[in-house]
């Protein structure tokens, strides 16, 4: 029944020894780095082929740096080609900034509530809204803001419906979410005393919202903010299907506009790989990428100031 | 601080087959010594339990004596550990191997997320043991060792965590049997547990003591008065005193000692 | 007062924004089952899409996108496992572990147009695998391994870090401790996880349209042979999704119920998503239960 050798402890006799733990650990850290390798590869490869395509329209078509960023006119195709992004990336920013600004008051609302106002059933109720509003995918939002969004602006507004403002309403429905999850976690790892002294004070609940609450979950909230505006961002197909495509700078909320997304989600497939037409949407993914790159920045630089 | 050692010739080496100690161990949190080159013998069929108050090193201590610490980053060792004539904190030695001849238990009882047999059974099954019949007896047994058979032996399917803490922690100490060890480590074995379950476990020491060398972290006094044979006692990773627990409690040489045993800090 | 006026108005406001994102999800679903779910039918869910005539449905679309998320589910789960046990169990702090977490991050934000595009070029033109399932298979695989990190890293730590220490001072090694005793425990909000990251692939459309393609080849259904160009199961053909469908019908359909056909794949897609939710929810919780009830510490 006694298995084990009870005499002596042959501890160190392994050193020539290959154990079948060996072989396990050996399995286990090849295994595990292939996963981590490949993630590193696929990570490196993406910035290294997103950077050289796009920059050959600086570097191969010679378009200057400052016609694509401040250019206001886009006529990829014919003799005399002109590619000022301008336009796109006005319209990337205008309605990502739109939706920022349509979308965070109502998530910190829906997080006060679920927190704040009344965490029971506040949170039983708005938690499950919350995950399945950003369970549902682009393309039926942008099916909805086509069949009603559009028609309602339309009724209402002068214009098409298609533009901006159809645009900004369906990336703040869709990042809605995203703020809101971030601000709830905030909100609900705020010391209870620090509230409790506010009320001992004799401070009514909201003044304890806008002088202690909110103050203190700032840059929390704003990294939630900041986590929207990069998905608002990068979407592509809710946004084109309803903010109508014309290559403009937009003049009013109403008006037909596009984004680096909608660009690149049209032309793609209309063009040949290496076309200068084709470079410079390579070009517009590069500032998609490097503005990646910057929210992740801007959401670490937030992260830090939370820590201290 | 020196340390009075109320049986310094405890202390000196004796190198026969058997022989388990440590000499002159420290260890070391990153820059912190936690640690502070203890020598400290455990002798055969005895209970040694290691006292002092939070933080003066003694679960650090029991710890390194089956190189747990090795898991913990940025801490490291200098000194020796023998057992049998081999030291066992030198670079080469097969820790996985060691382990399986040390065992453990800890204060909150850590049942796998498993069947009470599977939590018994796990162990030897890894270590080479094959055949359901081999198995089951030694998990009859194991389970006998630390009288949890009879309470346990008709529902063994079932999953451990259904157990109380009382029967958990027996478990535990059911499954570091498992594997056969020469040496039990036990990290406050009783303190999460209430007064009728700790009695079992004490009883079940004393018990295990005739099989093994058992090394005994507590905060109880009375506990260590109870079932442990030799004492050491810790202060700010310093051994202060060490002996025949008997003497230790009734008559100590230094005074910290006194002051810790009738409860003064601590 | 002043100040409980203030209070009054404040809270209103609060509750009216809340019940009103209630009321923008209530629409929204009302929305697209009222308009969508007349739509389907068996033989909607089942029939070939037809270009110009009406009655047209998704069959070849919604097995796509199942197949797709199969193919996807197979080759991201053991990756991101892989890579998520190493940032939870063997990564140490330092900066090679700051360098691969802001990997993950970087990852998980990239627009998916932007992954789209690199499959496109690499995958689709370099690699040389063309439109087909396998190549949105690589695409989404881009797109879905840092959540995957995440939630098995998430779910690792949330292991009892005394069930570690257990198996070491049985003599475990590692691994094993890591296969046989840590991933059982950490495997219900494994699966959880990933039934909710399925959803996110299942609805994907923009990093598939040039990887997987914006088209489907007449599909027999009779002929199960992965490597005949007219089998289903054939990784390597060309493949529209629902949701790339959805998109496609929205800006270029010519069949006179387009918009009916939009509103029934939307449908279709948003209660697939519905069901993933729902079952990683009920799963969870059975799980959760499970676990707990059954423990009785004194």
């Amino acid at each position: 029944m006694r298995v084990q050798n009870n005499e002596t402890m042959r501890v160190q006799s392994s050193k020539s020894r290959i154990e079948k733990h060996h072989i396990e650990d050996l399995v286990g850290r090849s295994y595990m780095s292939f996963c981590v390798l490949l993630l590193i590869v696929s990570i490196v490869s993406m910035v290294y082929f997103v950077t050289s395509r796009g920059i050959s329209t600086f570097a191969i078509d010679k378009v200057s740096i400052s016609d694509f960023f401040f250019g206001t006119t886009w006529s990829p195709e014919g003799d005399h080609p002109s590619f000022g992004a301008l336009p796109f990336i006005a319209g990337s920013f205008i309605t990502t900034l739109l939706a920022a600004l349509i979308a965070s008051p109502l998530s910190i609302c829906a997080a006060l509530f679920m927190t704040e106002i009344v965490p029971g059933w506040g949170k039983k109720l708005l938690q499950p809204v919350i995950e399945l509003l950003s369970g549902i995918p682009s393309v039926v939002y942008g099916f909805v803001g086509l069949s009603v969004i559009v028609p309602f602006l339309r009724n209402v507004f002068p214009g098409q419906g298609i533009g901006v403002a159809a645009g900004a309403l369906v990336l703040s429905v869709m990042i809605l979410p995203t703020i809101t999850s971030v601000a709830v976690d905030a909100l609900s790892t705020l010391p209870r005393n620090l509230k409790e002294s506010s009320f001992a004070l004799g401070a009514t609940r909201w003044q304890t919202i806008a002088r202690v609450i909110i103050p203190t979950t700032l840059p929390a909230i704003m990294t939630g903010v900041v986590l929207g505006m990069a998905r608002a961002f990068g979407e592509a197909l809710a946004v084109q299907m309803v903010i109508g495509n014309a290559p403009f700078i937009p003049t009013s909320l109403f008006e037909s506009a596009s984004t680096l997304t909608s660009v690149i989600t049209l032309g793609m497939g209309n063009t040949t790989m290496g076309s200068p037409h084709n470079n410079a949407l390579w070009s517009m993914a590069l500032v998609l990428m490097l503005m990646t790159f910057l929210f992740v920045f801007v959401v670490r630089m937030l992260e830090k100031r939370r820590s201290i | 601080m020196e340390a009075t050692l109320t049986a310094p010739h405890i202390l000196q080496p004796a190198k026969t087959e058997r022989d388990f100690r440590t000499e002159n161990l420290s260890i070391y949190y990153g820059t912190y010594e936690a640690v502070k080159g203890i020598s400290l013998p455990f002798p055969e069929k005895s209970v040694t339990a290691l006292i002092g108050p939070s933080g003066c090193g003694k679960s650090t201590f029991l710890r390194s004596l089956n190189r747990m610490n090795d898991e913990i980053s940025g801490s490291t060792s200098k000194g020796s550990i023998w057992i049998d004539g081999v030291d066992i904190n030198a670079s080469g030695t097969d820790v996985i191997k060691l382990r399986q001849k040390i065992g453990m238990v800890w204060q909150k009882p850590n049942p796998f997320y498993k069947s009470i047999y599977e939590n018994i059974a796990f162990g030897p099954k890894y270590h080479g043991v094959k055949g359901k019949k081999a198995l089951d007896e030694i998990v009859e047994s194991s389970l006998r060792r630390a009288a949890l058979w009879d309470e346990v032996k008709d529902r063994l399917k079932e999953s451990a965590l259904a157990l109380s803490g009382g029967q958990q922690q027996r478990l535990c100490i059911a499954r570091a049997l498992s594997v056969n060890p020469q040496i039990l480590l036990l990290d406050e074995p009783a303190s999460a547990l209430d007064p009728v379950s700790t009695g079992k476990v004490e009883e079940l020491i004393k018990e295990l003591k005739e099989q093994l060398r058992i090394v005994i972290v507590t905060h109880n006094m009375q506990q260590a008065a109870r079932i442990s044979d030799f004492t050491a006692y810790f202060y700010l990773g310093q051994l202060i005193e060490y002996g025949m627990t008997e003497k230790v409690f009734t008559n100590p040489e230094n005074t910290m000692t006194q002051e810790y045993i009738m409860g003064r800090f601590g | 007062m002043k100040a409980k006026t203030a209070d009054k108005i404040a809270t209103f406001v609060i509750v009216t924004l809340a019940l009103l994102i209630v009321a923008v999800l209530a629409g929204l679903l009302g929305y697209i089952l009222f308009r969508g779910v007349s739509h389907i039918s068996w033989d909607f869910l089942t029939s070939a899409p037809r270009k110009i005539r009406a009655g047209g449905g998704i069959g070849p679309q919604l097995f796509n996108s199942l197949f797709l998320l199969v193919l996807t589910l197979l080759i991201t789960v053991p990756l991101g496992i892989g890579a998520g046990i190493y940032m939870a169990e063997y990564a140490r702090p330092g900066r090679i572990t700051g360098f691969i977490r802001l990997i993950v991050e970087v990852l998980s934000s990239f627009p998916s147009i932007v992954v789209g595009l690199f499959g496109l070029l690499l995958i689709v033109n370099i690699f040389g695998l063309g439109f087909s399932l396998v190549s949105g298979a690589l695409a989404l695989t881009v797109f879905n391994l840092p959540l995957m990190v995440r939630i098995t890293e998430q779910a690792f730590r949330s292991v009892p870090s005394q069930q570690k220490e257990a198996g070491f001072a049985l003599g475990l090694s590692k691994w094993k401790i890591v296969t046989t005793v840590l991933f059982p425990v950490a495997l219900p909000a494994i699966i959880t996880g990933t039934i909710l990251s399925a959803g996110r692939v299942f609805g994907e459309a923009a990093a598939l349209m040039f990887t997987a393609g914006m088209s489907s080849p007449r599909l027999d259904f009779g002929n199960w042979n992965p490597l005949s160009p007219s089998s289903p199961l054939n990784p390597f053909r060309p493949a529209e999704t629902l949701a790339v469908h959805i998109w496609k019908i929205n800006s270029e359909g010519l069949a006179p119920d387009a918009a009916e056909i939009a509103a029934g794949a939307s449908a279709v897609l948003v209660i697939t998503v519905l069901i993933f939710n729902l079952v990683a929810r009920y799963f969870g919780r059975l799980i959760y239960r499970k676990l707990t009830a059954s423990r009785r510490m004194n």
